[in-house]
């Protein structure tokens, strides 16, 4: 009962903030909550909007795709191999600090306007933390249980199947949630510089033409279900990790 | 330095000799990508002619100012959540979904908030890295061991011992995570914001260089960022690599 009272004081507390800045900053910032919701509800309902949905979720599930299963094999290897594991940890480090919208120019570049290059800032957004999530499940792993296998004589398969799979899961779930929400962030800035499609590019078109409605709605059904995702995927973490 | 240390040079060094190589051999055109003897080349010569001191003096201050007031405040706002059980259970779906939210679609509202200036761009460092902070700073608090705490009261520590000689030592490590991811998060931040919408800064200066089609300079611009983020990036870790190893002795 406390917990769903404290839930409903933090979403109060949202959207006092929302009204608060609304009503400091005019609607020429921002629209009101009430109006927002109108608005944002007036969009899902029609057509051309869903195109553009349709645009950033394809787009996006290709980089998801790409980040997830090449974020987790290289991770893999890098674990396994330790010396590797060593070398490169620092750097997809230093390279996770690259603030990514400044190499957008030469992603124009080499990709060109379209598809490609949002998915290129998909990946290059939300890869690099599936690949240290689960290099650093790998590299955890108790020598222990490597030890009971060898004992076992286990098969390479079973090994993997029966032990690496289940000792690494719920780290690399976790590194497959932050890479979700980056992966994401990544398409959205994608299709604000390098595309005429999308939820972005409602985002950037609406924020330079000024029509401060549909910029707020779009940011809502964006933040909504980003956060929505999170929390079906935050579930499943902690059910991994109980 | 170590073998790994030696390797990753290694690496390093041969993936840009490979990228001048198809540079100059012009597999990559010049108009995509100049080579990194160029860019190299290039910021110095911004340097030295001193263009970009203004650039580099706004993003300075509205990253130096967005990594400060994210600390304080983090580790502030973390130390009260940790304190209070039922504020922290409210408060940590928050937490856990801050990251999910694109935090630059907030940026124009910030310039309504705040005007065109510094203000917003020290804003948005300050949403996207106190997060990070607040997490480091709850994280670090729970492992200070309850034992340690029970001692300093035996031998009657005042608080400001207590702090300084069991929380902060036991708190060390995740607070340093901390910084490290704070920092990120700030540079990301205002870097991206500049590159959005401002009037100044280096995140400003490579737009306005990409799309007056100055693509030397943009480079030249693209290679500081990336020095400055490797740079504070190592620098956070070696200092933090020396703390832990006193720690030990």
């Amino acid at each position: 009962m406390t917990r769903l009272f404290d839930s409903l004081a933090i979403v109060a507390g949202i959207l006092l903030l929302w009204t608060g800045v609304f009503e400091y900053a005019g609607d020429s910032a921002i629209t009101g909550p009430l109006q927002t919701f109108r608005f944002a509800a007036n969009l899902l309902g029609r057509a051309d909007f869903w195109q553009h949905a349709q645009a950033t979720l394809s787009a996006f599930g290709y980089a998801l795709a790409i980040s997830a299963v090449a974020g987790i094999a290289l991770g893999l290897i890098l674990g396994l191999h330790r010396f590797s594991g060593d070398v490169a940890e620092p750097m997809l480090a230093s390279l996770y600090t690259i603030p990514k919208v400044t190499l957008y120019p030469l992603m124009l570049l080499v990709f060109g306007l379209g598809v490609s290059a949002k998915v290129a800032f998909g990946v290059i957004h939300g890869m690099i933390p599936v690949i240290l999530f689960t290099l650093s499940a790998v590299k955890n792993i108790p020598q222990v249980l490597l030890r009971t296998a060898k004992a076992l004589h286990l098969t390479p398969m079973q090994t993997a199947t029966h032990l690496l799979a289940p000792a690494v899961l719920p780290e690399i779930i976790s590194g497959l949630r932050i890479g979700f929400a980056l992966t994401f962030l990544g398409v959205l800035i994608g299709e604000m510089f390098a595309s005429q499609r999308g939820l972005g590019f409602l985002i950037i078109n609406g924020i330079n033409s000024h029509d401060v409605k549909r910029t707020t709605a779009v940011i809502l059904i964006v933040i909504t279900a980003s956060v929505a995702a999170n929390g079906a995927l935050l579930a499943l973490d902690r059910r991994a990790h109980h | 330095m170590t073998r790994e240390g030696w390797t990753r040079l290694g690496l390093v060094a041969a993936g840009i000799a490979a990228l001048e190589a198809l540079c100059r051999t012009k597999v990559i055109k010049p108009l995509t990508l100049v080579p990194p003897s160029r860019m190299v080349h290039d910021l110095a010569g911004l340097l030295i002619a001193g263009d970009i001191f203004d650039d580099i003096g706004q993003t300075a201050i509205e990253v130096g100012g967005a990594f400060f007031l994210a600390i304080v405040l983090g580790v502030l706002m973390g130390a009260a959540i940790q304190a209070t059980p039922r504020l922290r259970r409210a408060v940590a779906p928050v937490l856990a979904s801050w990251y999910a939210v694109p935090s630059f679609v907030f940026y124009p509202l910030l310039v309504a908030l705040f005007g065109l200036s510094t203000s917003p761009l020290i804003a948005i460092g300050v949403l996207s890295a106190t997060p990070a902070m607040v997490v480091a700073t709850i994280g670090g608090l729970d492992r200070v061991p309850r034992v340690l705490l029970r001692a300093a009261r035996i031998h009657r520590l005042t608080a400001a011992q207590t702090l300084w000689l069991i929380t902060l030592p036991s708190a060390l490590p995740s607070l340093f995570t901390g910084l490290k991811l704070s920092f990120a998060y700030a540079f990301i931040g205002v870097i991206a914001g500049e590159f959005i919408l401002s009037g100044g800064g280096i995140g400003y200066g490579i737009a306005y260089a990409y799309e007056s089609f100055e693509t030397p300079k943009m480079y030249a611009l693209m290679l500081l960022v990336l020095i400055v983020a490797v740079g504070v990036n190592g620098a956070l870790h070696a200092w933090e690599g020396r703390l832990l190893q006193r720690r030990q002795r």
